[in-house]
């Protein structure tokens, strides 16, 4: 029998890894280490010429919420603020997610040096601590490894949240507006084109 | 015949490739990972990309009359 219809490529299927990944860390948070393959792909990609070909294709969490918010129904799908999508609001969140970010770095450094105390909790929204004891159940690394696997993990559950309320809230992929990956690929894909015209 | 609407791309554009997805003649590409580009000959302007689009950065405009 003839088939009808296309055939699905492989990355359509996206989508299993952000579940997986969020439910790795709510057993094991050491699995938290694997978000760095999302930091540092599209990275790489956008450096080495590959323009924004992570957000159009593989990123996980944008086929997530496409799948909830598109083919599950779950968003009202409202017209993004404009705000959102405005320059300033973009490169704040940009400069805020990093320098959350290095604070978390900052924390990591002092649990290695010996002068903070593990703290296995994790921090939702940048201020609401969680207890996360149950996903961890010591390690043969140094406690600074487990350290930065609760700050990243935290980093990496509240920006699902807050993208899945975008995505509640606006568009099923609103969170792409004001993604922070995503304004910093686009960064360096425009300084890469120059002043070039499409 | 060219199709008498036409999808256009503002340059609040984040170039997140949704529209790409729902195109259905993938009149659409990502220039150089900057701003979406639609391909003038193949759009039919049937707004699915506009609809899609998480910036509201495509609009279905007429197209000019042709001399």
């Amino acid at each position: 029998m003839k088939k009808t219809g296309r055939k699905r490529p492989w990355y359509e299927y996206l989508w299993i890894v952000t579940p997986i990944y969020l439910g790795l860390g709510f057993f094991n948070i050491l699995f938290a280490w694997l978000g760095m393959i999302f930091f540092c792909l599209p990275l790489i990609i956008a450096l080495a010429g590959g323009g924004k070909l992570y957000c159009n294709r593989y990123c996980d969490r944008g086929r997530f919420f496409a799948l909830l918010g598109g083919k599950l129904g779950l968003s009202r799908r409202r017209p993004t603020p404009r705000w959102l999508g405005s320059r300033w609001f973009r490169y704040g969140f940009l400069i805020f997610f990093f320098a959350m970010f290095f604070q978390m770095l900052f924390t990591t450094y002092l649990v290695g040096a010996g002068q903070q105390e593990l703290g296995q909790t994790v921090k939702l929204f940048w201020t609401f601590r969680l207890p996360w004891h149950w996903a961890y159940h010591g390690t043969l690394f140094a406690p600074w490894v487990a350290q930065f696997a609760f700050g990243f993990y935290s980093l990496m559950l509240t920006s699902t949240l807050i993208g899945f309320i975008a995505m509640v809230l606006w568009m099923p992929r609103s969170w792409c507006v004001f993604c922070p990956m995503g304004t910093m690929t686009q960064l360096i894909c425009r300084a890469k084109a120059g002043k070039a015209q499409p | 015949m060219a199709a008498k609407r036409l999808a256009q791309v503002g340059k609040n554009c984040v170039a997140c490739g949704s529209c790409l997805e729902v195109c259905p003649l993938g009149a659409i590409s990502i220039w150089k990972g900057v701003i979406a580009q639609v391909r003038g000959e193949k759009c039919v302007g049937c707004g699915k990309c506009a609809k899609e689009c998480p910036a509201s950065a495509i609009h279905v405009i007429e197209r000019e009359v042709q001399q």
